[in-house]
Parts: structure tokens; sequence; C-alpha cells
């Protein structure tokens, strides 16, 4: 079957307008699906859900045989440009629309569809009730098209089309209930936190202009050696700043926690699988930029530190099972920004690692979500407790990714992020020591707090409420099933991708070859801690939340876990820093703008409007003075011009 | 001066596949005059119509079939086929065809079109009364709106210093004629016309005053000779080029409404009907600036350095006038007609580039104005309190909540006049304004500031008309006719080009920059 496959894909290969091909159509099936559901109305309530289920796959298919066609061709070929048409054409500037398929970008494209499918399919059962069902799946194909085009763009102006298309979608599917005002504000956060973000990478596509003269990725490539490194760190900078607010990393991590109120399908796909994880995927796309500006390269590995620790630890404090699992979300894409700053020794493991964790967290995710589908959309895990015994696979399932995001072998996450781990103990000087540490204690505290996550909602005494009284029952087949898909890919995909370098080789003509380096503690006594670290935290938690009684009202606690349930005080501290000073900006700038804009305006206008009654007084009506006034004008620019010449 | 005389008589060729256009339009016209003859009054209007746009229809078909292949010199050099000539032809057929969608609008109630039934009776005397009463029109328009078209595309493509005065004659007289033919206000509308011809006739004679002057000067009222005269006349005839350039520039900056020759302007636009004004200030404009180009780019360029001064006077003038004059006006017309003043003006900015970009960027604002306008003017006869058309602005309140539909294409109409980006009106400015600053030196940098600043005065007196219709209370009885199809399919046509042309503006641009380059 596989040698079939790849002898279509050898064929289809000599025509090389094969595989760009089926580029612009990835994007153009879900974008139709989108068009169709929403400008369709009403009469395509009946087939719609299932028709946008269908697109989703039959991208996936696509991109099946894209993959196919590239991974039948030499390494260093694997990489098509297609130009689909003149976007921009602005004299000595000319930007074309074009899609690049290549090893990197194919690689989310499987993930965005695969995850995506599932997830619409997921969405068939969960959202079966609700009466916006139409919208809600021609949302989330707008959000596969947007994302595809995100990845599959040749310029960073077209990435930015797709970066601002999956913000909208982000935003449309978080506000998808606006009807409760707290989400419609949830949303509003989301998209106003994004829009800091946005306003960096547009002005990293400005300078990138400025500096290059071009905005595509080949071109950028290309003038990175003849750019100053002034202006490669400030693009690199503020396309981190791009990245923070699209990943939701320190210190604009703030909007992730609040987005969990769309559907648990959209914080599965979107808030957790991939559109967060579109920050890395910048990073790793700027490569270039990055080493040419080994400053701006360090702040990515420092704002992935701090967020990796910051999510690890709010992660501890939350009750709300989504609201703990955005905390890992946060906390674990903290894992790929800082393998994105490494340097070519982590591109391949923050991507490998992004891999796995959309397989893993959509996986648990999607069973939240089908544990709140049982228990009558309660979040809280001090009343849940003991559902393991009444929903067996969403036990089962969601287990094999808690395994996995544990790092416990053979599962997916231990060969991505002890491999992240390992290569943050690479380097000379202070680096490997913090940077290590930090990967190392979050390995640990990640263990503790999904652990803990896993035992309260699963084991232990039930504490459910009395009102509604719970039921709890397994989700239907077209639930169950994505999560078993899920979870198989969580438990075999790293195991199949990670050990036989399959993957860091085949990303290696986007990401470049490196030499191996050997960390500053031996491999397997960093393998070791890290297990053990890991056995600790998850042995605290089983002590704590599956052992002992779990308390149904939350203990005060001490500071720490107090100002980690409040997000460690990042909204206070965003209010008192931007807010703030903004309100009491925009209170001066009205008054200036009354008292002294206003007032030379007024001024002005006033001196106009005297001028113009004046003026008017020559509108006399009479054709005898209107000749008079030619005649005037005549000879005085006549005589003037006898004058100066 | 026998020099001067042809030794023997050639027969000048003539290439009539370049010239088909403007024969088609003078065709239609002829026929049109006999329909009037003969056609039953019952059906005259509508043959005319349907003539009227078959005829543009056609001579835009030959021009595109045609005559871009075709181009070059004819008739001994009369009439010069070229890129720019064939750009502006083409567009005074799209705006004309515009126009006659416009003029032939009837709607549903009797007497509620633009033109009067009987133009030769007095008005208020019973003859006029007995027309109104057996619901007579003026279909005359049709075929004398042609003869018009047929002297705007002569216009821009005349060779010689007397085609162009023809051309001015043909296009203008009918015009005149035109104006005096409103059905309401008709008294105000026949002082209109006259002081139309009036004047009109005034900067004719400067026109040809400064013709005989170049005569003089050259030898030839060629084009090509005057542009030949300028580096080798002798001495004792310099005196003659300089009043000559300036005062047949004063002919064509009258048609353009240039200050200090613009005071016709509010006057003939409030008392023309609606629709003729629309095409007037839509077409005469164009055509007016082609001939400019035409004279500037290949008559006079070599002289530019001795009048360059005192047109950018004159430019600057217009702007400032026109744009402060529409910060007091009442009423929607005057207010429409000083901002054409002023648009006239950021137009000759874009003249005084002499490059090869002032050249399209020209032919794009005008193309730009003038769809926008005739669609402003086609709202202007929508409006109505009673039968008559709201002419003050201050009827226009509360439009937005009455008939949000058609105070939003005049407000959009507005935005295009104020220049707002992703308007065309935007493009045309910075297609105009660019090639002056790179091209034009201190002088032109100045213009471009003086421009900008104008263009924020008129900004505020359009986004009053906008607060006016959408943040005020309604007065009176104002409402917004029902259009027929035609009036709808002309309006729609321009709004769309408006937008079009602001959010899409590459293919014209481009189209315009391929037709920039004038043969001489």
């Amino acid at each position: 079957m596989s040698t079939l496959l790849t002898q279509i894909a050898m064929e289809s290969t000599t025509s090389s307008d094969a595989v760009s091909m089926a580029g612009w159509l990835l994007i153009a099936l879900p974008l139709a699906g989108a068009a169709i559901l929403l400008l369709g109305g009403k009469a395509t309530n009946s087939f719609g859900p299932a028709m946008a289920t269908g697109l989703s796959w039959a991208s996936f298919g696509l991109g099946v045989v894209a993959l196919l066609q590239l991974a039948a061709v030499d390494p260093e070929q694997r990489s098509t440009h297609q130009v689909l048409f003149d976007w921009i054409p602005a004299g000595a500037f000319n930007l074309q629309a074009g899609l690049q398929i290549d090893t990197l970008s194919i690689s989310f494209v499987m993930l965005i569809t695969f995850v995506g499918s599932l997830i619409h399919v997921y969405s068939l059962g969960y959202m079966s009730h609700d009466p916006d069902k139409r919208r809600f799946f021609a949302y989330l194909n707008l959000f596969v098209a947007s994302m595809l085009l995100l990845v599959l763009a040749d310029s960073y102006l077209l990435l930015f089309v797709g970066w601002e298309g999956v913000g909208l979608a982000s935003y449309l599917l978080i506000g998808f209930w606006n009807h409760n005002p707290a989400y419609a504000t949830a949303a509003n956060k989301a998209f106003w936190v994004n829009r800091v973000g946005d306003i960096g990478l547009a002005l990293a596509i400005s300078l990138m202009f400025a500096t290059f003269g071009a905005v595509d990725f080949a071109s950028v490539d290309a003038g990175v050696g003849g750019a100053s490194s002034a202006a490669l760190t400030a693009i690199g900078l503020l396309l981190l700043l791009g990245a923070c607010g699209k990943s939701a990393q320190f210190p604009l991590q703030s909007w992730l926690g609040d987005a969990m109120a769309g559907p648990t399908p959209v914080s599965a796909l979107i808030h957790a699988a991939t559109m967060v994880t579109a920050g890395v995927y910048l990073v790793v796309r700027s490569h270039a930029i990055f080493e040419g500006a080994p400053n701006a390269q360090l702040a990515v590995a420092v704002v992935g530190a701090i967020t990796l620790t910051y999510g690890a630890i709010v992660g501890c404090a939350k009750d709300d099972i989504k609201k703990a699992l955005a905390a890992s979300t946060m906390s674990q894409i903290g894992y790929m920004m800082l393998a994105a700053g490494l340097g070519p020794i982590g591109y391949a493991f923050a991507i490998f690692h992004l891999i796995t964790h959309g397989f893993f967290k959509a996986g648990m995710f999607l069973g939240a979500g089908s544990v709140m589908h049982g228990m009558h959309d309660q979040v809280d895990m001090r009343r849940f407790g003991d559902l393991g015994k009444y929903m067996k696979i969403t036990w089962i399932t969601f287990g094999l990714g808690w395994l996995a995001i544990l790092g416990v072998p053979p599962f997916s996450g231990f060969w991505s992020k002890d491999k992240i781990i390992e290569a943050a103990f690479v380097g000379e000087g202070w680096r490997p020591w913090v940077f290590g540490l930090a990967a190392l204690l979050g390995a640990g505290v990640t263990a503790f707090y999904m652990s803990r996550l896993f035992f309260m909602t699963f084991h232990g005494k039930a504490r459910w409420t009395d009102d509604p009284p719970q039921h709890p029952h397994e989700s239907p087949l077209t639930m169950t099933v994505p999560m078993m898909v899920l979870a198989v890919g969580s438990a075999a995909l790293g195991l199949i991708l990670g050990p036989t370098n399959i993957f860091s080789n085949w990303l290696e003509p986007v990401t470049g070859h490196h030499e191996h380096h050997e960390p500053v503690i031996a491999v397997p006594v960093l393998m070791a801690a890290t297990l053990i670290l890991v056995a600790l935290g998850a042995g605290l938690a089983w002590v704590r939340y599956g052992r002992d009684e779990v308390p149904v009202n939350a203990p005060a606690g001490n500071a720490l876990t107090q100002a980690a349930r409040k997000d460690l005080y990042q909204d206070d501290l965003n209010e008192a820093i931007f807010m703030w000073p903004g309100i009491k900006l925009v209170r001066s700038v009205i008054w200036t703008d009354n008292e002294l804009v206003d007032g030379g305006a007024m001024g002005l206008g006033k001196l106009t409007g005297a001028a113009s009654t004046r003026l008017r007084r020559l509108q006399n009506g009479y054709a005898r003075s209107y000749a008079l006034t030619m005649l005037a004008g005549v000879v005085t620019v006549l005589g003037a011009l006898w004058v100066m010449n | 001066m026998t020099t001067l005389l042809p030794t023997a008589f050639t027969v000048a060729e003539i290439n009539y596949w370049a010239i088909l256009p403007v024969l088609i339009v003078f065709g239609g016209a002829l026929i049109g005059v006999l329909v009037d003859a003969f056609a039953p009054r019952s059906s005259r209007h509508s043959i005319q119509v349907a003539l009227a746009l078959l005829t543009i229809a056609a001579s835009f078909g030959a021009l595109v079939w045609k005559a871009v292949d075709n181009k070059g010199a004819t008739l001994d050099g009369a009439m010069i086929i070229d890129g720019p000539a064939l750009f502006m032809q083409g567009s005074v057929l799209l705006l004309s065809f515009l126009s006659v969608l416009l003029m032939a609008e009837k709607f549903s109630s009797a007497g509620a079109d633009a033109f009067t039934p009987m133009g030769a009776a007095v008005p208020g005397s019973p003859l006029e009364a007995a027309a109104t009463r057996a619901g007579w029109g003026t279909s005359e328009v049709f075929p004398l709106a042609l003869f018009s078209v047929a002297g705007m595309m002569i216009f821009p493509a005349a060779g010689d210093l007397l085609v162009m005065f023809v051309a001015l004659e043909v296009l203008s007289l009918p015009l005149y004629l035109l104006t005096g033919l409103a059905r309401r206000r008709r008294l105000l509308s026949q002082e209109a016309a006259l002081k139309y011809f009036l004047l009109g006739s005034f900067s004719s004679a400067f026109f040809l005053f400064g013709s005989a002057l170049l005569f003089g000067y050259a030898g030839s009222v060629k084009f090509s000779a005057l542009s030949q005269a300028i580096t080798t006349a002798p001495a004792d005839v310099e005196g003659l080029l300089l009043p000559g350039v300036l005062l047949v520039l004063v002919g064509l900056l009258f048609k353009v409404g240039a200050v200090p020759f613009h005071q016709w302007t509010p006057d003939v636009y409030q008392g023309a009907p609606s629709p003729i004004t629309g095409f007037m200030a839509a077409c005469t404009k164009l055509a007016a600036f082609g001939a400019i180009l035409r004279l500037a780019y290949t008559g006079i360029d070599a002289d530019r350095w001795d009048w360059r001064m005192g047109v950018a006077a004159i430019a600057a003038l217009t702007m400032i006038v026109g744009s402060v004059l529409s910060v007091t006006q009442t009423d929607i017309k005057r207010l429409l007609a000083y901002s054409s003043v002023a648009h006239a003006g950021f137009i000759l900015v874009g003249v005084l580039a002499f490059d090869a970009t002032g050249v399209s960027g020209v032919m794009f604002y005008v193309l730009a104005y003038g769809l926008a306008t005739i669609a402003a003017f086609g709202i202007v006869a929508l409006v109505r309190e009673g039968s008559a058309e709201a002419s003050h602005i201050a009827q226009w309140s509360g439009l937005g909540k009455r008939h949000p539909v058609v105070a939003g294409i005049f407000a959009l109409l507005l935005l295009t006049f104020a220049g707002i980006p992703l308007t065309s009106g935007f493009t045309a400015k910075f297609a105009a304004f660019a090639p002056a600053i790179a091209h034009g030196g201190t002088t032109l940098a100045v213009l471009v500031v003086i421009g900008v600043l104008c263009s924020l005065v008129t900004a505020f007196v359009y986004v009053r008309v906008i607060v006016l219709m959408y943040f005020s209370e309604a007065q009176g009885e104002v409402r917004a006719l029902n259009p027929s199809v035609l009036t709808t399919v002309g309006l729609a046509v321009a709004v769309i080009l408006t937008v079009a042309l602001g959010v899409f503006p590459a293919p014209v641009l481009d189209l315009a920059n391929q037709a920039s380059q004038f043969i001489r």
C-alpha cells in the first residue's frame, strides 16, 4: 500500500505543479465551507456541520498527498513554492501572494488538518444540541483555513493575513456564547491582548521592508547577512512580541485563561493544539533573523523559561479543569519557546514537542469536555472525583495524555520534552544552568499539577453537587472516537518519530543541520533526575489529592497559592501598569483636545469662514463684473510674467 | 509672406479608422435631429435615449476595436490620435453614457423630470402651462448632448489651435442651450445660460486672440510648428509668444473653472438641470484638461519656464478660493460647484509636473472625479421637497434616517471628493501630487502643501454635510424619489467604479500610464 502511494506521489511530482496545486486547495476548501455556511443561512443548517467536517477531512487528504510527494523527493528539494497572484504591485516593491510548502509547513498542515478534523467530528457530538451549530462550524472552518494560510504563506505579510484570520476566528469562538457577558468580556480581553502582539508583528514587517526592501521569507533570509545587527535585533524583538501575544507568553499571557470561556472543542483546537503555537512557528520560521541577532534569541529563551515556570506555578492552584489545562498549555509552549530560543539545537525539538503536545493536550481538552458533558458543564475539579469508574474511555484516553505530558517513557512527551531539557543544558556560562534547571524543575511541577488534575477528577471520593443531581455517563461515540485517536497519538507518536530521528531529519532542510553538543551534565544523569522529579511530583499529588480527602471548598492556602490562583496578579499588574496610566493619558489628551486643539481648529475655522464671507461678495451675480474679474486676472498674470521675465 | 503659402495643394490623408469614434457620435447626433423632427411625440423620448446610448456605445466600440490600433496624426496633423487622446475620448464616452442614463430619468410621476416641457416658451406663460399639461418633454437634449460629446472628443485630440477652437465651440454651444432647459426655477436657469454664453464668448475671444498672436509668432497654427518655432523663431517676434500662450490658456482655464475665470461655475451649476450639471462638470472638465495637456505638453512646453509661474499662481489661487468659498455655501449645487473649482486647482498641480506620470495622474484624476461628480448630481436630482429639488443644505438634514441608501451613497461620494484613503479621490490626489513633487521642484512642492491644506478645508465642508445627514433631526417633507432602472444602473455603475478605483486602482492607473505618451 505504501509503495503504491509513494509511486503515485512519484508520478505526480514529475508534473511539478501537483504539490502546489494541493497548496491553494488546502486553504480554499475550508474557506469555501466557511463562506457557504455563513452566507447560505438557515438553508445549510441540515447538512452544514457534516459538510464542514467533510471539507476539513478533504483538506487533510490533500495534506497527506502533499506530504507523500515531499517525502518522495530528495531532502534538498523538499520545498516548493507556488505563486498565486501579484498581490501588491507598487513600483519597485512587488509582492506576490504565494504558498511555500516545505517540511516545516507540511508538518503544521498535518497537525492542523488532522487534529482539526478530529475536533470537527468531536464537535458534531459536543455541539449537537446547540441552536447555533452552523455558525460554530463556519467559524471552525474559517479557523482551519486561516491557520493553513498562516503556515503556508511565503511572506510575512501573507502570514500576517492568516495571523489576523486565526485571531478573528479565535475571538469569534471565545465569545461564541456571547449572550453571557463574562464570555464576551473574555473574548474582548483576548482581542486586546492579541492586538498588542499584532502591533509588534506589524512593526516587525514594516522594519523588514525598511531593512531588506522585501517581506517574503526567501528575500529576508537572503538579506540577513547584509543587515546591521541593531536592525536584526529590533526585528527579532518585535517578532517575539508578536509571538508572545499569539502564544500567550510572558508578559502577554493573561488572556489564555479567560479564553477558556469558548466551547471546549475550541479550547482544544485553537487554545491548545494549533493557534497558540503559531508564535513558536513564527520564531522557527524566522530562525535566520534570530541567528543574526543573539540578543533577540536570548530574549526568546528567557521568555520561554519565565513562561514555563509561570504556567507551572499557576497550574498548581487552579481548580477549574479547563483553566488548569490552559496554564499547562502556557507552560508547555514556554518549553517550545525556550527550545526555539536555544538556536539550531532546539528548533527541531521545539516543533517536535509542538506536534506531540498538539496531540496529548487536545486529547486531554477533549477529555475535559467529555467530563463536562457528563457532569452538567461543571468545571470545578473539587466537585469531581471518582469519575474513572463511570467514564472508562475518557479515563483511559485522558490517562494516556497525562502519562505523555508527564514525560513517562515510552509516551510521546518523554521523547520531545526530555530532549528540550537536554538541549537546555547545552552551552557555556550561566545559561545552561538557568535554562536547564528551569526546564528540569518545570518538569517536576508539571508532574505535580497534571497528576493533581488527573487524580482530583478521576480518583478519590465522589464530591458531586446535588443540585442538579449528577449522573455521570460516557459520551457518545462521535466524541470518544476522536479522543481515542488522539490518545493513540499521545502514546505512540513520540516513539515513532523520536528515537528514530525521523522528525529532526525531516525538518533539517528548513532548520539547518547542527552539530551534536554534550550537555553540562551527562545525559543519563539528566534523564534519571527528570524521571525522579516527575515521580516525586506525581507521588505528592497522589498523596494529597488521590489518597487524602479533597475539601470541596478550596482552603485558604499560603501566599504563593493565593497568588497563583489569581494568575500571580497578572491582571492587577496590567491594570496598574497599562490601564491606569492609559486612562490618565486619555483624560489628559481629551482635555488638551478640547482646550488647545479644538480651540485652534475652531479659530482657524472661524478665520476661514470670515475669509469665505468676504470673498463671497465678489460673487455678486452680475456677468459684467465676472467679465471684469477675468480681464483683471489676465492683465495681472500677464503683467506679472512680463515683469518677471 | 510667400514662404508661408503652399506651392501646390496636396490632399490631406485621412485615417478614417482613427476618427471613426468621433464620426459615429456626429452621425448619431444628426440622426437625433431628424428623429426630433419626424418621430411622433409619444415615442420620441425613448427613441432618442436609445439612439444616444447606442451611439455612445458604438463609438466606444469603434474606439476600442479600431482607433487604438490607428494611432498617429491624421487630417494633415489637424487631429492627433495618441494615448492621451484615446484615454480622454474613452473616458468622455464612458462618462457621457452614464450622464445620458441620468438625463433620461422621467420618474414615475409626470413632470418630475429635469427638463422644461418647452424651452421656447416664456417662463410662466400660458404656452408653458399648456405644454406642461400636454406632458411634453424636451427630447432635443439628447442630440444636443451628443454634439457636445463630439466636441469634447475632438478637444483633447486637436493638433492645431484652430481645430481646438472649433472643438471648443462645438462642445460649448450645446451646453449653453442645455443649461437653460431646467423645468423648475426657469428664470434662474435661463439667466445661468445667458451668463455662461456671455462669459464663454468672452473667453473664446481670448482664445482666438491668443491664437492669432501665436500664428503671428510661429507662422502656423499647428502645435508641432509652434513647438519648433519656440526654439528657432527670430527675436523680433519674441514679444508675441508669452501673451499668445497666456491668452490661449485663459480660454482653456475658463472651461475648467480656474480662478479668476471661475465665477460662472457656481451660477451655472446651480441654474442648469442637475443631470446636465453632472454631465458638464464631469465631461467638460475632462475634455478641457485633455486640451490643456495637449497644448502644454506638445505645443508650448519648450517655453514653459516663462509661463509656468503664472499657471502655478492660478492653480494656488484656484485651490484656495475654491475651498475657502465652499465653506459658506448653503446650496448643495453651489457647494459642489466650488468643490469642482478646488478640484480644478488640484488637477492643475498635476499638469505642471511636466512628466509622463503627471499626464497619467491627471487623466486618472479627471476620470475618477468625473465618475463621482455624475453620481453626486444624480443623487441631487433625487432628493426633493415637494416637486422641487431640495437644494438648500439644511433640507438634507436627517436624510440618513429616512433614506439610508441614498444618504450612504452621497456620503461615500463626499468622502471621495475629500480624498479619504481607500476612495478614488485619495488615489487620484496621490497620482496627481506625487509627480508634482517628484519633478516640479520647490514651486510645485509649495503648491502640493497648499493643495493638502485646501483638501483639509474642503474635507471639513463635506464632513459637515455628512454630519447633517446623519446626526440632525429631519425637517420638512424631504424625500428621495424612487429612480427608474436607467438611473439606478447609471448611479450604480458610477458608484461601483468610484469604489473600485479607490480600492483597486492598479488596472486603470496602468492603463493611464501606458497611454501617457503624446505623439507630436
